[in-house]
Parts: structure tokens; sequence; C-alpha cells
């Protein structure tokens, strides 16, 4: 907000200096402002991840020295990789939030779509649900979560894991997939229907490959959505094989230990694909959120 | 955009469905069969989603509130030891874990607490992401770098973050403590104060959310059409005026949904207290949510009961805001 302040074009000042200043430029001291407030931020934003890739590749007795690299090591990767069981870790996290995200993109597609383009009684409520369900903190399910998985002998189960993520992911993912669809022009569905298509093969052969980019942002934002959950990993699954990603990083580092090389090392490893392909789908993401929620 | 599926587009099916066999009788047909025959498809498409919601979101939400009802309890809840199967043996209190939750400090501390917690790092990431979008939406040497750099804490998985904060904060050897050290300042105890630790969970907060902020408002920022400054400054509106009249109102749509999510994000926000600090030092940066956690899972016997009391308290504040906020924003002449 400071450089909105310094790049003031009053008529006045540049007129004493003889020289008129275009539209939209800068003198130079606001831009060496903005420049420094800039990096300052940047700063701010890389330093955390960067010190963790740092750190990842100092010898495990050194994790905390603050010279930058003194002895490079791939020690803490092979470690991880080889003796330890951060790959079944990863196994288990890709089997439940793929899974996850694959059921809850195809079954709320439908919803999306029929949210979006139909008025029909019931429907008003059904976006209350979808937006309430979505901010569900998972104080109150947790619980009867726990008992019911107890019950069915699906705790400690991949498949009760995907069970209890559908319900972070499906009422967000209908959410997101009406967003998209309110932006395909509704004339693309009336040329269907005269040409005779019924409301479902509209939305099968005209919409959905249509709608494929939101497909794919929706269900890329459920998988890291699941990827990063803590809670209910931490508290149905047991067992050191049986971990998943964010259960499994915490015993690295607890009461008892406290083993940071292996911890920065695995934390590359499970931070660098989805910081790339992060980068790929970001700008489709925030459309997708808000045009959900603002549009009707 | 939303078509009535009675009619327009919907009436060639409608046709169809008027001389179907139902029609046949001859008798006025029933609301509900009318009905049924003109949006069987709508309803048939959003069966799957209800369903789902209705089985695994809507049975344990009705069982938390019976259970929160009851005193239930680790020692005597159904389970099986070995062979042996004990069935439960709870009973229903009524609403006293309610009355105790209501009467007792802890809730109203937590709440304070939470709120707290919740309105600071909205506000403090609104803003600073509002500032960053606008410094970042001009003609700029470096903004495409500037713009992934900025917006590299949300790319990194939440909790791999909150291990590197952790790291970081380390009291004895974290390399904030040690650069504070090289300036001849104390170690800052930052996650073992109950004051430092609560300015360090916001900060960490602030940080992951910082970029969701940026993104959104940059998409808001460009679709403020440039006419309008441009006629600002015709009009001798100096760069404030122009924010606070034009970048504002411009702003509003995006800005109210974006802090309605990550207002709700945050007050649930469950990772970044329970890995930073596990709601320590003591039970100082314990917010609702992980606070009902550690009641289930932590605390020994584990109390379910009064976890899911808290959990329903949770969720009713939750909706209470959530109405509270359409509410004002359709008095601005917001549709939804």
């Amino acid at each position: 907000m400071t450089a909105v302040k310094t790049t003031s074009i009053t008529p006045e000042a540049p007129r004493k200096r003889g020289r008129v200043r275009p539209r939209g430029e800068r003198g130079p001291l606001a831009s060496v402002a903005l420049h420094v407030t800039l990096l300052i931020a940047s700063a701010v934003a890389v330093l955390p991840p960067l010190w963790l890739l740092v750190t990842s590749f100092k010898p495990k007795s050194e994790a905390f020295s603050t010279a930058i690299v003194k002895d490079f090591t791939f020690g803490n990767y092979d470690h991880v990789l080889n003796e330890t069981e951060f790959l079944s870790w990863v196994g288990n996290s890709l089997f439940v939030v793929g899974l996850t995200t694959v059921i809850g993109v195809f079954i709320s597609a439908t919803t999306g779509y029929a949210v979006s383009r139909f008025k029909f009684p019931g429907m008003r409520p059904l976006m209350w649900l979808l937006l309430i369900t979505q901010m569900f903190p998972v104080a109150v399910l947790i619980v009867p979560l726990y008992n019911l998985l107890a019950s069915m002998e699906l705790l400690n189960q991949p498949m009760g894991l995907v069970l209890t993520y559908l319900t972070i992911a499906v009422p967000f993912s209908a959410w997101m997939m009406k967003g998209y669809f309110d932006t395909i022009p509704v004339e693309i569905d009336e040329a269907g229907r005269v040409d005779g298509l019924n409301p479902f093969g509209t939305f099968w052969r005209l919409i959905m490959p249509l709608a494929k980019p939101g497909l794919a942002v929706t269900g890329f934002y459920s998988f890291i959505t699941g990827w990063a959950e803590v809670a209910y990993a931490s508290a149905f699954m047991t067992g050191e094989e049986n971990l998943t990603l964010a259960g499994g990083l915490q015993t690295f580092v607890n009461q008892y230990t406290s083993d940071w090389g292996s911890l920065t090392a695995a934390a590359v490893i499970v931070a660098v694909p989805a910081a790339v392909i992060f980068g790929f789908v970001q700008r489709h993401l925030v459309s997708g959120l808000t045009a959900g929620a603002t549009k009707s | 955009m939303a078509v009535d599926s009675g009619h327009s587009v919907a009436g060639a099916v409608d046709a169809e469905r008027v001389h179907g066999p139902g029609r046949r009788t001859g008798k006025n047909p029933g609301r509900l069969r009318r009905a049924l025959s003109t949006h069987w498809y709508a309803w048939a498409m959003v069966a799957p989603v209800v369903a789902v919601i209705g089985v695994i979101v809507g049975y344990p939400l009705l069982r938390g509130v019976y259970l929160s009802t009851t005193d239930a309890n680790e020692a005597n809840v159904e389970r099986t030891i070995g062979v042996n199967h004990i069935p439960a043996t709870y009973e229903s209190v009524g609403l006293d874990n309610y009355k105790a939750i209501l009467e007792d400090g802890v809730f109203w501390d937590r709440l304070t607490w939470t709120v707290v917690w919740t309105v600071s790092c909205v506000a403090l990431s609104f803003v600073l992401g509002l500032a960053l979008a606008n410094m970042l939406n001009r003609k700029l040497k470096g903004r495409s770098f500037y713009r992934m750099a900025l917006i590299l804490p949300w790319a990194v998985p939440a909790f791999v973050s909150v291990f590197t904060w952790r790291l970081l904060f380390n009291e004895k050897s974290g390399v904030l403590n040690k650069i504070l050290a090289g300036g001849g300042i104390d170690a800052i105890p930052w996650l073992n104060d109950p004051t430092w630790a609560k300015l360090s969970v916001i900060a960490v907060n602030v940080w992951l959310g910082v970029p969701f902020m940026l993104v959104a408002m940059l998409g808001g920022l460009q679709s403020i059409p440039g006419e309008l400054y441009e006629a600002a400054e015709m009009d001798g509106a100096n760069a404030w005026q122009r924010f606070r009249h034009i970048t504002l109102p411009g702003l509003r749509t995006v800005s109210s949904t974006v802090v309605l999510i990550s207002a709700i994000w945050t007050f649930n926000m469950f990772p970044v207290i329970f890995l930073l600090t596990r709601g320590g030092p003591g039970d100082a940066t314990e917010i609702l949510v992980t606070y009902a956690y550690r009641l289930s899972f932590v605390v020994s016997p584990r109390d379910f009961a009064g976890s899911a009391a808290w959990g329903v308290l949770i969720l009713l504040l939750l909706s209470l805001f959530a109405v509270v906020y359409r509410r004002a924003l359709r008095k601005q002449g917001e549709v939804w």
C-alpha cells in the first residue's frame, strides 16, 4: 500500500520539474521503495522452504548449524528412502487421497451441473448443505466417525480414511464444479437440447468434455487438501506402516526423538512435486474457489 | 444463470412427459408426481451427493449430537478386547455436558483465544495480501518472479511448512534465535512462552494465508476497468482517493468471499496449532477445534461425550457466523 501512495502523480509536481511524467509511470524513489518492499516480502515467503531444502543436505548432527552447506550430503535422503517406512507412507497417502479424489470428483460433478443449470425444489437447502458441510469442524465428526469406523473394523485401514476424506472432498468438489459449470455458456446446453439430447446426454456428451479443466483443478485441489490433512490421519491411523505422510512425518520429531535430518529430507520429497503441480494450476484455483461462492 | 427446470430449456422434455403413461389416468396428478416429472433429472443428478452426505456426514453428525447428550467415554463405549465383546454402558445425561461446558471457564477462554486468533489471522493476511496485490498489479520488472516467490508458501503442503517453522523457531538452536544472538539479543522462547507462542502461531498462519489472499486480490484487481482510474485522475483524485473509492469497492465481491472462506478455514485450522505447539505451552494456543480433539484423543480417559458437545457448539458458532455474514452481504445488494 505504501507504493500506492508514493506513486502520486499530482499535476503540479512534474510541471515544476519541467517534465510531465506519463500516466502510470513511477518516480525513481517510488520504484526503489516498491522493489525493496517486494523483495523483503519475497524473502520472507521463500526463506523458510529454502532453509528446509538447505537443512536436508546437511549431515544429521549439523541440522541446526547456521552455515549454508558445510558437508554436503545425500545421507538424509538415503536414510529416509531406504531405512524408514517413508515409501509406504507415500503409498498410503497416494492410495487414500487418489481414491478419494476420483470418487469425490466423479459423484460431485453431476451435482455441480444440476445446481448450476436447473432450479428445482430443494436447491437452496442443498446449496446451504454443501456450504455448511464444508465448514464442518473436524471436531464434530471425528468421534462419531471414529466409532463408526471402529464398528466397521475400518480403523487403521486405508479404506476407512477414504470414507472419512469423502466428507471433506464431496461438498467442496460439488461447490467448485458448480462454479466451473457457471462459466460454460448455457447456450451450449440449449443447442444440445434442441438437437434432441436429454439432460443426461447434454451433461455427459457436451458439458463434461468442456469441463475437463475444471475437473482437473477440482480434482487437484481436493488432492492437495487430502494430502495435507492431519487431524483424521493422526487419530485413525496407528502403527508405523499404516500412517500417511502427515502422520508419518510426525514420528521423526516428537517428545522422544528429534531426527530433523530425516524430517527435512522427507519434507522436501513431499513438497517438491506438490509445489510444481501447484504452479501449473494455481491460476484456476482461486477463480474456481471464489466463483462458486459468489455466483448463483 | 440457472434455468428453471420446469420451463424453457426443459420444455421439450416436459412435452414428452405430459403425454407419457403417467398422465393417462386422466385425473389431476398429485403435486408430487408433477414435481417428480419435471424435476426428476435434476434430482437424479444430485442424488449421489445427497446420499453420500447423508450417510457419511449426516449419520455421524446425528450420532455426534446424540453422543453429546450422553456420558460416553473410553471406559464405557462398545468395544472389543481380545475375544470379549463389551457392550456400551453409557447413558443419557440430557444437556448436562453443555451445561458443564458453558459454566466452565475453559470454554470461554478457548473461545476468546479462537476469536482473537481468527480475527488477527484473517485481518493481517487480508491487509498484507491486498497490499502486495496492489504492488504487483502494475508494470514492474520481475513481476512474475515476485509472484512465484510470494505464492510459494501456498504451494508447499501446510504440514511441511509447519515443520519447517518448528525448525526455525527452535529455542536453543533455531535459526531465528541464532540471528538474534548475532545482534546481541537474548533467545526468544518462540514456542515455549504463552504469549510468544500465540504470536508465533499467528505469524505462521498469516505466512500460510497471504498467498491465497494475494492471488484472489490480484484476480479482483485485474477485473477493475482501467478507465475508472483514468476518469478519476482527470477529476483530480489522488492515489489514496482512487484506492479508497475505486479499488476497494471494486474488490468487494471477491474480498467478501475470501474473507468468509478464510475465516472459516482459520477457525478450524487444526494442523498449524496441532503440529506447531500441540496447543501448548499448557493450553495457551489451544483453539476450540484442537481442544475438542484433545478431549477425545489425547486426555485419558478419552472423553467422547464432552468432545462431541464441543463439536456441536463449534458447529453452532460457525453456522451463526455464516448466516450473519450472508445477511450482511445481502443487505449490501449481494445476490445469493
